[in-house]
């Protein structure tokens, strides 16, 4: 998988989870959070949706870290390339 | 033998829309099954029969709005079957909203509403649509008169909804009060909680207290419990303050119950309901039941499953009409103190604010800890601030000890 095809993977879990998000025009910078106004239940399930489709545990603590879109691509993409 | 009446599911609802019948004449029903769907200004809510018995009658058929306390259907022994096509058929005007007709022909008995029971239904009016197609436009918030049906004599089925469900790819286009996926009006919603707040305030006198807690030994105990955990085990931290809070609750009754016209009632059940922000706009305050005796890993697989129907429909009757009290955690995007509204008929509302680093004094110096004020609305006539202070004490030592609760 690559870096375009997880991020597209990413976007469309955050889609079910905020259906009003505008998908198109989503800034890979900024802080997820705080943008879209996710709670720590938005914030939790998705990882847990992210975990499913990805097969990637990612530790609590490494996951608050993450804020942006990039920031989890990121982490993530050296993790599928297998 | 008795009537299944139109439940009140808050106190601000006067009426509800009985918008289908999972059930028909004949059928057993048992205690806490869910026999139909209710439209509020909660949105849909699925609505469970308190009793077990056999179906001997429907009263009021799909789609008719009628006041809280109307009967709906009898529930009996079976021994008085009143079969759907001996209900009275009228011919129904174009534009009529509530149409007093009988309910569509013998149907298969099918409790899996997502299969869909996909037939046609017989009507002059709106245009025919099976049950699931019309479940499923009423969450798109699809207008049935829009589409085209594929099924028998031009019925409206399942399929010919999520086509055009599928083609809808801006939400955000969506205008403002139109039915959200959840099916809820978000006006009516607003009328309903502007009704509900404004009764409170101006019924009960509210009194409130609050206090800060340490929540160092909470966080670690947490930090602990999720560090090998996968993701669908890992706990929040409001699934521990509920926790604390439903034990509180036991130990404390005057806070637990609801008050009517004559007086207090003390709930037998600790059923605190929790207030789940609905996205654009809107709030609920569904019931974890039995909050109390559940482990704080249940509760959290409960409270995920709460807010998934919350926000994606399919909440049911008992948890908006049972809750004995409510927490409001507004979480880390919220602010140090929350101050709430108590909902009533209940009597108390416990508001969580952000858990968050704070300057503590520990021993004889000075820490930072993790830290969260917790406050206490309750309802003067029913107890004093004496009580509201050592049922917030209570949750202060329980957070203490988070592995015993």
């Amino acid at each position: 998988m690559n870096r375009n095809e997880l991020r597209a993977t990413i976007v469309e879990e955050l889609a079910k989870i905020a259906p009003d998000i505008d998908t198109p025009s989503i800034d890979d910078r900024v802080r997820l959070r705080r943008e879209y106004d996710l709670d720590s239940m938005d914030s939790l399930n998705l990882l847990m949706a992210l975990h499913k489709r990805l097969g990637i545990e990612i530790p609590e603590s490494d996951y608050a870290r993450m804020q942006s879109i990039n920031d989890l691509l990121d982490y993530l993409e050296p993790q599928v390339e297998r | 033998m008795s009537d299944f009446l139109m439940p009140s599911m808050g106190a601000e609802m006067e009426e509800g829309t009985l918008v289908e019948w999972l059930i028909k004449p004949g059928d057993r029903v048992s205690r806490g099954q869910v026999i139909a769907v209710i439209e509020t200004a909660k949105g849909a809510i699925d609505v469970e029969v308190f009793e077990s018995g056999t179906v001997e009658e429907i009263y009021i058929a799909e789609g008719t709005k009628v006041p809280v306390g109307t009967p709906l259907a009898r529930i009996g022994e079976g021994q008085h079957v009143v079969a759907d096509s001996e209900l009275r058929r009228e011919a129904e005007p174009e534009q009529e909203p509530e149409p007093k007709r009988g309910p569509e022909p013998q149907r298969e008995a099918d409790p899996e509403r997502e299969t869909g029971r996909e037939r046609a239904a017989e009507r002059t009016g709106p245009p025919p649509a099976s049950p699931a197609a019309r479940r499923r436009a009423r969450e798109a918030g699809i207008d049935l008169a829009t589409l085209a049906g594929s099924g028998a004599q031009g019925a409206i089925v399942l399929a010919d909804v999520e086509a055009a469900a599928s083609k809808e790819e801006h939400p955000a286009a969506r205008k403002e009060s139109e039915p959200t996926r959840a099916g809820f009006d978000r006006e009516e919603m607003r009328r309903a909680i502007a009704g509900a707040m404004s009764r409170s305030k101006r019924e009960i006198p509210h009194y409130y207290l609050a206090t800060t807690v340490d929540l160092r030994a909470t966080m670690d105990w947490l930090d602990q419990w999720n560090a090998g955990r996968p993701p669908a085990e890992r706990i929040l931290v409001s699934a521990l303050f509920i926790k604390a809070t439903a034990l509180a609750l036991e130990r404390h009754g005057e806070l637990n119950g609801h008050y009517g016209d004559d007086g207090f009632r003390p709930a037998d059940e600790i059923n605190p309901g929790m207030a789940i922000h609905l996205r654009g706009g809107g709030l609920v305050a569904p019931a974890i039941l039995g909050a109390n005796e559940l482990t704080v890993a249940e509760l959290m697989q409960r409270l995920q499953d709460l807010v998934t129907r919350a926000r994606g429909g399919g909440l049911r009757g008992s948890e908006l009409s049972l809750a004995t009290a409510t927490v409001t955690a507004l979480g880390e995007r919220g602010v140090d103190s929350v101050w709430g509204v108590i909902h009533p008929p209940q009597v108390a509302m416990v508001g969580f604010g952000r858990a968050r680093q704070r300057a503590v004094v520990v021993a004889d110096g000075v820490a930072a800890h993790p830290a969260v004020d917790i406050s206490l609305a309750a309802d003067h006539r029913v107890c004093d601030g004496h009580l509201g202070a050592l049922f917030l004490n209570e949750i202060d030592e329980l957070l203490q000890q988070p592995e015993v609760l």
